[in-house]
């Protein structure tokens, strides 16, 4: 029942950052498998630019792909890790065993909510969700939207929901002016950026984009809905069929954090080569530090060569790679999260959407374990992949253990996840 | 202005190392008896074995001693279930033991006399019931044992909330604070600081032999699963006869059929035991021992979505019984720990009887069986 396969270097996720490590580990010859939960390969920027590219690094990464020798596992979700050199995968029909002699998570990020009186309400989504929802053909012409949150992300989405026809009145980025500009001038330093906020500009021309703004709640019912948002002491309705709202990204490492990788401040601990603590198990991209495309298609090239044995080539990868995280870091602190975010949930907003977990339920507890043993709080079937990043920010908990499986399988699956144990020791 | 030296403390008349469902039980009994009590756990209230359990209050018969114990206990839990607060999740499910063939059948036959005989309400199944109450069992069993008197509870919370009525009582709660050595006085806290009291108690479950390495107590791992929420999959917590001979087998690593419904309409599924493995990691071929053994009884389970593994450590004695009761060497140190399987259950009759023996009352069953004094040199073998 079980399947297996055997790689020398196995990737998870098709990201930018895992495809540009499967093209350099298969270009050197490698026998390369990537795995990745959605049914395409892009990731979360280039989702659905395989068939029909619209930017052009998704063209030109995409072209050399289809040169080469991989094997694509889509719709595939990695579940577990019973021993080293082995990770168990799940395409809801069977179970995977796959073994690898390196391994590189290229896991990417996801977005953080953070909860308000009304977020729960249907019309109010994620930004790149509702994004993700209008690619996969949902119609939003004519609708208006307000999308709000922090970070560079918002733009994207904004410009790409009026592209599809949506009516954008306003973006509300709860980072402060003074920040924003210093990050807006820094561009400068990196050119290819500059021309996509030159472009997300014009696109976005009549567009609003209010800073030290944030929503304070959402309500709404069939037949009119609206979000207040607060900006400089003022508070103030503002009627929209959909509220998009992201605070930024959190790295999905919760795979990582179950093979043992080193975690810092929330994302994997890689070195020049992009190794994590664990030896022959790399991470890049998103992963390893919230910075966008550029760095993730560098360190996925240093990686992809490293665990094919191209030591030289991937260092000369190594100067590129210290400019993109650069700028990295300049996004980090220009969209950090204010203080009074943390104000923002009345008693009774859910905080786990999932067990139902009130904030005043919350407040009592000194440590995400003890929150959650006591509230259930994370207990369920997301297992903290939402409440835990609004907690982080809420209460400064961090989530103590990840436990297989990482994502919910069929009872019958986890009883195939088991390995001998002789076949697998071998490998590390 | 020079400040007091750390290592003070006021004092109290007792103190109770570990925050789990047994030191919790014993801190509330301690202070509805009047007494000043100090718990300190080094980690948050119940993040041990208390974390981890099945939380099923259950009457067993496997020897007298046994039974008496968990019988009261489960007198205790009744008597309180109107006032446990809802987060408990107190659930009077029952439970229901599978035979699977005839030899399992008289079991079925010999515990009905055995429970008849002690005022316990038990009804044996034939067939046709066991299927009507129990419609997604694999057809072809004998029969069963249904003890309408068991009951599941959400057990972090109960613990939680015994602590909360010993602090409404004067008690003095310190978490993450970890006890580094422990004599009849008080405790030595590894930061430095000394808790001095009258009498103390090692409540500190599997970890009780830390801070005492002459017990005779050994960490014995579980493994447990939970799946999504399907309301009315099963009525009672299932349990297989088999499991006495498979899961009390002392020497080997074994799984046996055990699963629970909770009240949020989840499953937990067990169950295992294993002597030697004190790492948290979830044991592959274990894990798979007992799903496999789940699905020849519920054969539907396959189907339904697992959400979470995780793996607790019961606290094993040789003989099975828990140490409740002074210690061999001092006099003012006590013992509420070596619960193996059954803890949460008989938290309460240990917080009563450790209280009489403290306070000199007299106990609703004898002590004797419990007491630590059993393994002295030349005293009864375990
Ligand atoms: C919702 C969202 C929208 C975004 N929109 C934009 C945008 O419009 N413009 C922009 O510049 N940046 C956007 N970003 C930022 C984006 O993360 C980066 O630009 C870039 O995609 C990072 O590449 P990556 O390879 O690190 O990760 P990703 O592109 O995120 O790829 C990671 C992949 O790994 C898969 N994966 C993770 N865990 C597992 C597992 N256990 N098993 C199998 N597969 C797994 C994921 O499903 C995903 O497909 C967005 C991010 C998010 C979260
Ligand atoms: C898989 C499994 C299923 C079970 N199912 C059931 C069931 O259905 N019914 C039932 O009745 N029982 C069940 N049990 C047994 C039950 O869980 C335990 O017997 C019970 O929880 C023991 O409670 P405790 O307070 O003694 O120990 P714990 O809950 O482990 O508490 C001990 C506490 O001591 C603290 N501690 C330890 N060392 C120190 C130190 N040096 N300093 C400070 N603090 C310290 C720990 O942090 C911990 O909080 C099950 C157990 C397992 C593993």
């Amino acid at each position: 029942m079980t399947e297996r396969r055997e790689f020398d270097v196995l990737i998870v996720g098709a990201g930018p950052g895992g495809l540009a490590a499967a093209y350099c580990a298969a270009e050197a010859g490698r026998r390369v498998g990537v795995v990745d939960d959605n049914s395409a390969a892009g990731g979360q920027i280039w989702r659905g630019e395989q068939d029909k590219p619209t930017q052009p690094a998704a063209a030109e990464w995409f072209e050399r792909l289809r040169k080469i020798d991989l094997e694509f596992l889509p719709g595939t979700r990695i579940v577990g890790h019973p021993a080293n050199g082995v990770l168990l995968a799940d395409d809801d029909q069977k179970l995977l065993e796959l073994k690898y002699d390196k391994l590189i998570l290229a896991t990417g990020a996801r977005e953080r909510f953070l909860p308000f009186p009304g977020w729960t309400l249907p019309g109010v989504t994620g930004a790149g969700g509702l994004q993700a929802l209008v690619k996969s053909g949902m119609s939003i012409a004519g609708r208006r939207v307000v999308v709000a949150g922090s970070g560079p992300l918002l733009l994207a989405v904004a410009a790409y929901l009026r592209r599809a026809g949506a009516i954008v009145p306003l973006i509300a980025e709860q980072a402060p002016r003074g920040r924003v500009a210093k990050f807006a001038a820094g561009l400068l330093a990196h050119p290819a950026k500059l021309i996509e906020a030159a472009r997300l500009k014009w696109e976005l021309r009549g567009v609003k984009y209010l800073t030290d703004c944030w929503p304070v709640s959402a309500e709404g019912d069939d037949a009119e809905s609206s979000v207040t948002l607060h900006r400089r002491g003022r508070t103030w309705q503002e009627p929209c069929d959909f509220l998009a709202c992201g605070f930024g990204l959190v790295p999905n490492v919760e795979l990582p954090m179950l093979l043992g990788c080193e975690i810092e401040q929330g994302h994997v601990r890689v070195d020049e080569s992009q190794q994590t603590s664990v030896a022959g198990v790399y991470a890049v991209g998103e992963v390893t530090g919230i910075g966008g495309l550029e760095p993730a298609l560098v360190e996925g090239q240093i990686a992809g060569l490293t665990a094919a044995g191209r030591d030289e080539a991937a260092r000369r990868l190594h100067s590129p790679r210290r400019s993109a995280r650069c700028f990295a870091e300049k996004l980090e602190h220009a969209f950090q999260l204010r203080d009074e975010l943390r104000q923002i949930p009345d008693a009774d907003t859910i905080v786990c959407r999932c067990e139902d977990v009130r904030f005043d339920q919350l407040t009592e507890h000194r440590s995400w374990r003890s929150a959650k043993l006591h509230t259930r709080c994370g207990m369920g079937p997301c297992q903290g992949r939402v409440c835990g990043a609004a907690t982080e920010l809420l209460f400064g908990w961090s989530m103590d253990s990840v436990r297989p499986p990482l994502y919910p399988v069929r009872v019958e699956h986890l009883a195939q996840a088991t390995v001998t144990r002789e076949t697998s020791s071998d490998v590390d | 202005m020079s400040s007091a030296p750390s290592h003070q403390s006021t004092g109290a008349d007792v103190l109770i190392v570990g925050a789990g469902i047994v030191g919790a039980a014993c801190a509330a009994e301690f202070t509805r008896a009047g007494l000043s009590t100090i718990i300190v756990d080094k980690g948050p209230v119940s993040t041990g074995a208390t974390a981890a359990g099945m939380g099923q209050i259950v009457v067993m018969d496997d020897n007298e001693a046994e039974f008496a114990l968990t019988n009261y206990s489960q007198q205790l839990w009744n008597e309180m279930a109107d006032e446990l607060p809802a987060a408990v999740d107190w659930d009077e499910c029952g439970s229901l033991w599978i035979a699977a063939d005839d030899e399992e059948m008289q079991e079925v036959e010999r515990k009905h006399s055995f429970y008849s005989e002690r005022g316990i309400e038990t009804e044996v199944l034939k067939v046709a019931a066991l299927e009507r109450l129990e419609p997604n069992l694999r057809p072809g069993f004998r029969g069963g044992l249904r003890m309408p008197g068991d009951s599941v509870i959400y057990s972090p919370c109960a613990a939680g909330w015994f602590i909360e009525q010993a602090c409404q009582r004067g008690a003095e709660l310190r978490l993450g604070q970890k006890v580094i050595e422990l004599r009849g006085h008080g405790a030595l806290l590894e930061n430095g600081d000394f808790l001095q009291a009258d009498i103390t108690v090692n409540a500190a479950g599997s970890w009780a032999a830390e801070l005492m390495p002459e017990l005779p107590i050994r960490p014995r791992k579980g493994h447990l699963v939970i799946t999504d929420r399907y309301p009315g999959f099963i009525r009672h917590q299932l349990v297989e006869l088999g499991y006495l001979k498979s899961a009390h087998s002392v020497a080997t690593d074994s799984v046996a059929f055990n699963v629970q419904p909770r009240k949020t309409g989840q499953l937990l599924i067990g169950s295992s035991r294993q002597y030697d493995d004190e790492t948290r990691d979830i044991d592959p071929d274990i894990l798979k021992r007992m799903i496999d053994r789940a699905l020849g009884y519920l054969p539907g389970l396959a189907e339904l979505s697992a959400i979470r593994t995780w793996t607790g450590f019961r606290a094993a004695t040789p003989d099975s019984q828990p140490l409740i009761g002074p210690s061999i060497d001092d006099e003012h140190l006590f013992l509420a720990t070596g619960h193996e399987g059954l803890g949460i259950t008989t938290s309460l009759g240990t917080a009563r009887l450790l209280v009489d023996q403290v306070l000199g009352r007299e106990s609703a069953i004898p002590c004797e069986p419990y007491l630590p004094s059993r393994f002295r040199q030349g005293g009864a073998d375990g």
